[in-house]
C-alpha cells in the first residue's frame, strides 16, 4: 500500500484536470464541484484498496466518471440521448483545411479561429454517449481500453464514438465560425450534397 | 502500403494510437509519401491539440482546493478499503435501505 501523504499530494495535483472534466460532464459549476469532492472522498475511503503501481490519474478519472454516471446522470434525468446526426467525414478540413497559410501553423490558426467557450460548448452539446468518450480520448488522452473500463462498456462500442463525436463537434464549430463571419458560409460547396464518400477519387 | 482512402478512413484511430502495429506502419509510410494525406493528418493532429487545450483550462472555484484537501481527512484515522466503483452510493444509504 502506498504512503497516504504521498498519495494525497499526488492526487491533489490532478484536481484542476478533474474539475475541468467534471465541468464538461455536468455542465455546471455547482455540480462539478460536488462531483470532484465526491471523487476525492471516495478515493480517500478506498485508499486501502489502491494498489501501488496503479496509474493514479486513470484511477481518479475512473472514479470521477463512475460517480458521474451513477449519481449525476440519474439526477439530470435527461432522456438517454444516443443519437447523433451523421456528419460527412473530414467536415472541417474540407472547408478550412485549404485556408491554411504558409506563414502560420494550423494550430495557431485554429487556436485563434475558435474561442475557448465555443470549443467547450461544442463538446458539452454532444449527447452523453459521445461526450464522455471524446472528453476522455481527446482532452484527457486516455486509450480506448481505459475508456471502456471507465464507462464500463465494451471496447468495440467505444471505438466508433470518438470519430462520430468529433465530426459533430467540427460541424458545431464551423457553425459558430460562420455565425461570426470568420469563414464563408457554404454557398457553393465543391462536392455535391448527398453521398460524399471519400471513395473512388483519383 | 495503405492508399489514400484507407489512410483517411483510419486517420482518427491513427491519431489516437489505436491501430494494430501493421496498419499503423502502413499508414505512417503512406503519410510520408503523400502530401495530401499528410496535410489532412496534420490538420487533425492540430485540431485535437486545440480542443484539448481549450477544454481543460477552467479555473477552480475559490476554496475548492481546501475542501478537497479536507477529503483526505485526518492522517491518523484508519482508511477503509471501500470499492470506489460500487454502483450504488453506499456513502449515504444504509446497508439495507428500504
Ligand atoms: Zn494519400
Amino acid at each position: 500500500m502506498a504512503d497516504r501523504t504521498a498519495f494525497a499530494e499526488e492526487a491533489m495535483q490532478y484536481a484542476p484536470q478533474l474539475y475541468s472534466a467534471a465541468l464538461r460532464m455536468t455542465r455546471n459549476s455547482a455540480d462539478a464541484e460536488d462531483l470532484v469532492q465526491e471523487t476525492f472522498l471516495k478515493a480517500y475511503r478506498s485508499f486501502a484498496s489502491f494498489q501501488d503501481g496503479t496509474n493514479l490519474r486513470a484511477w481518479l478519472f475512473r472514479i470521477l466518471t463512475n460517480t458521474f454516471i451513477n449519481t449525476y446522470r440519474a439526477k439530470q434525468r435527461r432522456p438517454v440521448e444516443t443519437d447523433l446526426d451523421d456528419v460527412e467525414d473530414l467536415y472541417m478540413y474540407k472547408r478550412i483545411g485549404a485556408l491554411q497559410s504558409a506563414s502560420r501553423s494550423a494550430e495557431d490558426q485554429m487556436f485563434d479561429l475558435f474561442t475557448d467557450d465555443e470549443v467547450k460548448r461544442s463538446l458539452e452539446e454532444l449527447p452523453e454517449s459521445f461526450r464522455l468518450p471524446v472528453l476522455l480520448a481527446d482532452v484527457e488522452g486516455f486509450a480506448y481500453k481505459e475508456i471502456a473500463e471507465m464507462l464500463d462498456i465494451p471496447i468495440g462500442t467505444v471505438m466508433s464514438r470518438p470519430h462520430r463525436g468529433r465530426k459533430a463537434m467540427q460541424k458545431r464549430l464551423m457553425d459558430y465560425a460562420q455565425a461570426r463571419g470568420l469563414v464563408p458560409t457554404p454557398a457553393s460547396p465543391a462536392s455535391p450534397e448527398g453521398s460524399t464518400e471519400t471513395a473512388t477519387h483519383g | 502500403m495503405a492508399d489514400c482512402n484507407e489512410t483517411l478512413r483510419e486517420l482518427d484511430a491513427f491519431l489516437d494510437s489505436e491501430l494494430s502495429e501493421e496498419t499503423r506502419v502502413a499508414i505512417r509510410f503512406h503519410l510520408e509519401e503523400c502530401p495530401d494525406c499528410f496535410q489532412a493528418f496534420d490538420f487533425h493532429a492540430e485540431l485535437k491539440l486545440v480542443v484539448s487545450q481549450k477544454c481543460k483550462n477552467d479555473e477552480m472555484p475559490p476554496g475548492l482546493l481546501a475542501k478537497l484537501q479536507q477529503c483526505f481527512g485526518d492522517p491518523d484515522e484508519p482508511t477503509l478499503g471501500d470499492d470506489p466503483f460500487a454502483a450504488t452510493d453506499e456513502l449515504d444509504a444504509g446497508p439495507d435501505g428500504a
